[in-house]
């Protein structure tokens, strides 16, 4: 293992889930209030995965009150409290942009049957 | 001006804060540095400390009469200070000695070499438009004024050679210091290539 891999290895995660593109996940992450720290859940749709190592981020989507929210996370980072994969997504491809354009049933992925 | 240490480049990554940002950070690898030579304002007209790193067999004689004792040390550098009465010869020097994460750092080393370079890589030059008739593509505009002085003025920049110089980059802030594996993590950017030799210092 060459050095730079070596100094970030202590700070990769181990409890994270397999996850990929089109999986439905609920990241939990801490997030900082004035001078409170409380745990934020939001919960969508992955739509890409980026980066390797340390570096690796996930772009989480949703639909909040009537607006897309995208929210990318470092998965590795030690503000993330959790992540669960609520639902497995049946995706054809790595990133899932067509799923700006659609709204409501037509935004909804296949469920992706296990070892299928 | 204070005493530093001598390591090599070895990349660059990034971590995690202890907050949960995370930094770009270079690394240096910083093997325990020794104390070879003082110099003194009596003997030698200055004040420094001379610090050696990495150990080879192939020293002609004369290098290995300078070091005498001493383990075999290929590079050899000096660092000026105000007083040598805190140093002996022989004495290891390493990152737990000198450094902790927080502290601001200068980092010296020698740039990459970019051969002959144009105005606009070297100066930021802004190039000519490249179509609608346009010749002056890359050229640098004018140089000054005509007969009067008649000459161009010195230091007007223009194209040359850029980098293979000796660069110095001030207030880098430590992010950790691994006494255990000799690495500096330091924020930012360092001159050189990867295992290239940079002196680093307090800033």
């Amino acid at each position: 293992m060459n050095v730079l891999d070596e100094i970030t290895s202590d700070q990769l995660r181990t409890d994270l889930p397999e996850l990929a593109s089109g999986d439905t996940v609920r990241v939990s992450a801490r997030v900082v209030e004035g001078n409170r720290e409380r745990v934020q859940v939001f919960e969508g749709v992955v739509m890409r995965l980026r980066g390797g190592g340390i570096t690796r981020s996930i772009t989480v989507r949703r639909i909040a009150s009537g607006v897309g929210v995208e929210r990318t996370f470092k998965i590795h980072s030690p503000r993330i409290e959790k992540i669960e994969v609520v639902r497995h997504g049946q995706a054809r491809r790595a990133q899932l942009y067509f799923l700006r354009k659609r709204v409501g049933k037509a935004a909804t992925l296949r469920e992706r049957r296990p070892n299928g | 001006m204070s005493i530093g240490l001598i390591g090599r480049k070895v990349g660059i990554t990034q971590v995690f804060q202890d907050d949960g940002t995370m930094v770009a950070v270079s690394v240096l690898a910083v093997e325990p540095n020794t104390v070879t030579r003082l110099r003194t304002p009596e003997r030698d007209g200055y004040a420094a400390v001379q610090l050696g790193v990495e150990e080879s067999r192939r020293l002609t004689r004369p290098e290995r009469g300078q070091l005498k004792d001493l383990p075999k040390l290929a590079t050899l550098r000096e660092f000026r200070v105000d007083d040598v009465s805190g140093f002996t010869v022989g004495q290891r020097l390493t990152i737990g000695d000198l450094f902790a994460p927080g502290e601001l750092v200068d980092v010296t080393g020698v740039s990459k070499g970019k051969g002959f370079a144009g105005h606009i890589k070297r100066h930021h030059f802004r190039r000519g438009p490249e179509t609608h008739g346009s010749d002056s593509h890359r050229q640098p505009g004018s140089i000054g004024p005509g007969t009067t002085p008649g000459r161009v003025y010195r230091g007007m920049r223009m194209a040359g050679h850029l980098g293979d110089r000796r660069a110095t980059i001030k207030k880098l802030r430590v992010v950790r210091a691994d006494a255990e594996r000799n690495l500096l993590l330091v924020k930012g950017s360092l001159p050189g290539a990867r295992n290239a030799l940079i002196l680093v210092k307090k800033a």
